[in-house]
């Protein structure tokens, strides 16, 4: 490792090529180092681009301070139970990428990745690589995902994604429409109504919680009901929950719960998911009634579970007492149509959802909707990938989900390098 | 919670719709189905529609019986009230499709149904058909469903079944989302 340089085109051969120097690229550096692996991580700008640069100006981290933590390094100022900024999460992985000492080439995208002879060729705007194995950890969010009816609304619509909002002044004065009520979708539109604008939020299938439950984090249960360590490979259907939103939080100071209640209590509008367009009509689903029964069963079922643990446990007398939350206040009815000249819709901000951008990657690994196919993080003999939603477990999309499937993949990844040699992948 | 083997019967066959579901995300060119039906005017009001045939998993499917349907509307409307009106079987579908719905899911979650029953209204106003006020739609203000289940399951239990029927029904995303429909003149 002394050999690489953090600048210049030098490029060669190495071991292993770790794409991508967020958390979880950083997090397997550290581990194939402390293995003796000769490694490179690439990045395509600085150390943790996406916290840095594409995240809007307010967004906190869903989880407590106490629970952001890396391999051998974690959070250690005076708020634990408060939540990072997106500018302290990447000044936090930052730190991390210089506690570890990573061999980072930042500026340096990956143009491609192929297989080549047993082993992989990543290219680069300047330089080719040739590596034995990789490590796909160029994060889970990469490109929004915009609904087809995107193409079809009027010029008069200004049309955001989540990734290129910021802040309210961006936008002009009119109302705006979220679509979509995963974390981002329910704080944008907290957020765009407190700034005085009329808002609408179409909503789909969404998982609602409390931030804090029985006087602790919603997150310190999850972890401590072992919920966060179910594995990929002993829920019911994979591709479901992999596919299901962030549930509703927002990391704020005052660690407020921010649900659909919540925001009709401010007046936003709350109507179902955007499904078509006609001219300047935008047409809504007429299930959200159900969309929000089965979030409401679904927050209540995660409740009697951390009750039950409690009573089994019995931890019941040092926590506060078990509480249930009102039913979600759907509008009745719900609006089914809104004319976006008649009611002066000015923005529309797509909180759709974010996915991996994969764009780069040659290898036969992708299925026919260009997702990464993969076991567990294994998509082919020497190429893992990290940090995807739900990839070994359910934490394995948050920071601290980063730790146990490093270690698991940083094994397969040794195994696979012993049953190699770089003479054999490079010839 | 797996402390039981009992076994509920509710007559669905899940390990076939399993079977289906795996063999067709293999094949998806095999999941593309055609659903038909010929419609034949007979007098007035009345139509009889015939459904049979099908094309699914790649070919023509066949049954060996057609089924038909009387279409047509009640005295007060001036007709001969030979079957019921379009609208009700709009309300025939979306019922029968959640019941079927309710009946796999159970199946699925090893819940045993004793009486499933359906009620169904819905609201229309008539000044829309009839061309009175263009402001009021042709079709349903709204359709309330009420279920009533006997089953060896929690209220909750019962609640997520309802829940899980509509997230799958076919029939409940045709009413509730919109559908591009093309009417030619052959």
């Amino acid at each position: 490792m002394a050999g690489v340089s953090r600048i210049g085109p030098a490029a060669g051969t190495v071991d292993a090529v770790v794409v991508g120097a967020g958390h979880s690229g950083l997090a397997m550096s550290h581990a194939l180092a402390a293995h003796g692996v000769d490694h490179v991580v690439l990045e395509r700008g600085e150390i943790a681009n996406a916290w840095r640069h594409e995240r809007w100006d307010s967004l906190r981290l869903l989880t407590p301070n106490w629970q952001t933590r890396l391999p051998g390094y974690r959070y250690t100022g005076g708020d634990p139970d408060g939540y990072m900024t997106a500018t302290e999460v990447a000044d936090f992985v930052a730190g991390y990428a210089r506690h570890v000492s990573a061999p980072v080439r930042t500026g340096t995208a990956v143009t491609s990745l192929a297989a080549e002879g047993g082993g992989y060729v990543v290219q680069t705007e300047r330089s080719v690589w040739r590596c034995r194995a990789a490590v796909l950890a160029s994060g889970a969010h990469g490109v929004p995902v915009v609904p087809e009816i995107g193409a079809h609304l009027p010029a008069t619509v200004r049309t955001l994604t989540a990734n290129e909002y910021r802040n309210p002044s961006q936008l002009d004065s009119g109302r705006v429409l979220v679509v979509g009520a995963s974390a981002t979708g329910l704080q944008l539109a907290d957020e765009l109504c407190r700034s005085g604008r009329p808002v609408t939020i179409a909503v789909g299938e969404h998982i609602r919680m409390p931030r804090l439950y029985r006087g602790r984090d919603i997150q310190w249960w999850l972890e401590a009901t072992g919920i966060l360590d179910e594995r990929y490979d002993e829920v019911d259907d994979i591709v479901r929950a992999r596919r299901v939103p962030s549930p509703q939080l927002v990391g704020s100071p005052d660690r407020r719960t921010l649900d659909l209640n919540a925001l009709l209590e401010q007046g936003v509008e709350v109507v179902g998911r955007l499904v078509g367009i006609d001219g300047t009509l935008l047409k809504f689903s007429g299930s959200l009634a159900n969309h929000c029964a089965m979030a409401d069963l679904k927050l209540n079922r995660l409740l009697d579970r951390i009750d039950g643990w409690c009573a089994r446990l019995r931890v019941d007398d040092t926590v506060a007492a078990p509480e249930r939350f009102a039913p979600t206040r759907v509008p009745a009815p719900p609006r089914l149509t809104l004319d976006v000249a008649k009611h002066r819709v000015a923005t529309i901000i797509w909180a759709t959802g974010l996915r991996p951008d994969f764009s780069w990657l040659k290898a036969p690994v992708l299925d026919h909707k260009g997702r990464l196919r993969h076991d567990g993080g294994v998509a082919a003999p020497g190429l893992y990938a990290l940090g995807l939603n739900f990839m070994r477990r359910r934490r394995s999309s948050y920071i601290h989900g980063a730790e146990d499937d490093v270690r698991e993949l940083a094994a397969e990844l040794l195994r696979h390098l012993r049953g190699t040699t770089r003479e054999a992948a490079t010839a | 919670m797996n402390i039981t083997a009992i076994k509920a019967d509710n007559g669905v066959n899940v390990e076939a719709l399993l079977g289906a579901r795996a063999a067709l995300t293999a094949t998806p060119e095999a999941a593309r189905f055609a659903w038909r039906a010929t419609c034949e005017w007979v007098r007035g009001t009345h139509s009889r529609t015939t459904v049979q045939n099908f094309y699914g998993l790649g070919a023509e499917q066949t049954r060996p019986q057609a089924f038909r349907y009387d279409a047509d509307h009640p005295e007060l409307f001036a007709a001969e009230d030979n079957g019921a009106t379009p609208v009700e079987y709009v309300l025939v579908a979306l019922a029968s499709c959640l019941t079927a719905g309710i009946a796999s899911v159970a199946q699925n979650r090893n819940i045993q149904l004793r009486s499933v029953k359906a009620t169904l209204e819905a609201g229309m106003d008539m000044q829309g058909i009839l061309g009175i006020d263009s402001e009021v739609r042709n079709g349903f203000d709204g359709i309330r469903v009420t279920f009533a289940i006997d089953a060896d399951a929690t209220r909750e239990e019962i609640a997520a079944l309802v829940a899980q029927s509509q997230r799958r029904s076919a029939v409940f995303d045709i009413v509730t989302n919109p559908t591009n429909v093309a009417v030619e003149v052959a």
